[in-house]
């Protein structure tokens, strides 16, 4: 049982004074999808025959490998902040909602690093 | 995690039947949820068969006559009959509304009447709106100002500017918005809601109002401001046909302008 008064109970430990970011960049990463995954769809779609050394050409181009590490940059952070709020709004165990919040991000940082790589090293013809 | 099926104690059961009253023709079945704390049971459903050739046109006129002339058990809250005090709000046909402005007509079938979703229920159809009057309380709805009052004439304000608030100051707090809102049933302890949300940002386009930083920073906040996720029903249940969604919308965009 609280003795506290509502207004207290309504107050909690006050704002966080931040938030903004996590919206904004959320909007930003997801205008930033939009021209990214219709590229991606159709230049992968026009490699004439997926051998290796067709799919090798083309990351061997510069605007291939940029824009396919943007891509993947922009959804693993996209992805990283989207779970973080289905979490926050659903998981109301304070620990079982950090692990996954924290969880998700080091897996999608995770994920983001090694495409990258694995692109840098297709593009550097490793 | 979040309940999505209802406790044990809240599933609601079958309640009472009361017959038709003799010779009427013209008859409406309304169903109404139930539940008496003292009695230590499940919620019931009872079903009341009433004479629209005796009753008055609105929903609340028909849930006044029940009260009056079959069942006086029924506990609900009500005063203006006319829109404007907010307290008869309820869910009706699955639809937060306010039972004086809703016409019997305009339901198809048997009339079915819930408390507003997801509240704490008092008995019957009254729910605690404590938690919801203390987050209207922590906005600050009044106006804050450094500068001294003029000191024989009222705050002036232009008419470009009084125009900002129409849209806004109409909001009776009934709660409708903010009970329909599964973002509020979720996280209502945390998440101000739609109707405060609305309120709060009534007083940040006050162009009388000196203390518009703070109000924005007090919203800034991962719970209080952003779980609104654009759900929209809050603009869909609003039964004086404002628009809290882009009150809200409002909000985030001054937050970012000023960054």
């Amino acid at each position: 049982m609280s003795l506290q008064t509502p207004l207290a109970k309504a107050q909690g430990l006050g704002s966080a004074k931040q938030g903004s970011h996590h919206w904004w960049a959320q909007r930003v990463t997801a205008v930033a999808l939009v021209p990214l995954t219709i590229w991606l769809a159709f230049s992968i779609a026009l490699i004439p025959e997926a051998s290796y050394e067709n799919v090798l050409a083309w990351f061997s181009s510069t605007w291939n490998a940029t824009l396919a590490i943007s891509f993947l940059i922009a959804t693993f952070y996209h992805a990283a902040l989207g779970m973080q709020i289905v979490y926050e709004d659903y998981i109301h165990k304070e620990c079982a909602k950090v692990t996954m919040v924290v969880g998700t991000q080091l897996a999608m940082a995770l994920l983001a690093i090694g495409s990258v790589v694995a692109v840098l090293k297709l593009a550097v013809g490793g | 995690m979040a309940e999505f099926t209802l406790p044990k104690n809240s599933v609601i059961q079958p309640g009472k039947e009361f017959a038709a009253p003799e010779g009427a023709t013209n008859l409406k079945r309304v169903e109404v949820y139930r539940w008496e704390p003292d009695t230590g049971e499940n919620p019931k459903v009872d079903v009341y068969n009433i004479d629209l050739d005796k009753c008055g046109p609105m929903v609340l006129d028909a849930i006044i006559k029940i009260k009056d002339e079959v069942d006086t058990t029924l506990s609900f809250r009500r005063s203006c009959r006319e829109g404007i005090c907010g307290s008869c709000a309820m869910n009706i046909n699955g639809k937060n509304t306010l039972a004086c402005t809703k016409a019997i007509g305009d339901i198809k079938g048997a009339i079915k009447i819930y408390p507003l979703p997801h509240m704490s229920v008092v008995k019957d159809l009254v729910p605690d709106m404590t938690h919801f009057y203390a987050q209207y309380a922590s906005i600050k709805p009044w106006l804050e100002t450094t500068t001294a009052a003029p000191q024989d004439s009222e705050r002036l304000q232009s008419k470009e500017d009084r125009a900002k608030l129409d849209g806004l100051y109409e909001c009776i707090l009934c709660a409708c918005c903010s009970t329909s809102c599964p973002s509020y049933w979720w996280n209502s302890d945390r998440y101000l809601g739609p109707a405060i949300l609305l309120q709060a940002y009534r007083w940040i386009i006050d162009s009388r109002d000196e203390n518009t930083g703070e109000r924005l920073d007090e919203l800034e906040d991962p719970f209080k401001l952003y779980r609104c996720h654009t759900i929209m029903n809050c603009t869909d249940t609003c039964p004086k046909g404002l628009n809290p969604a882009k009150a809200i919308a409002e909000i985030k965009k001054l937050i970012v302008e000023r960054q």
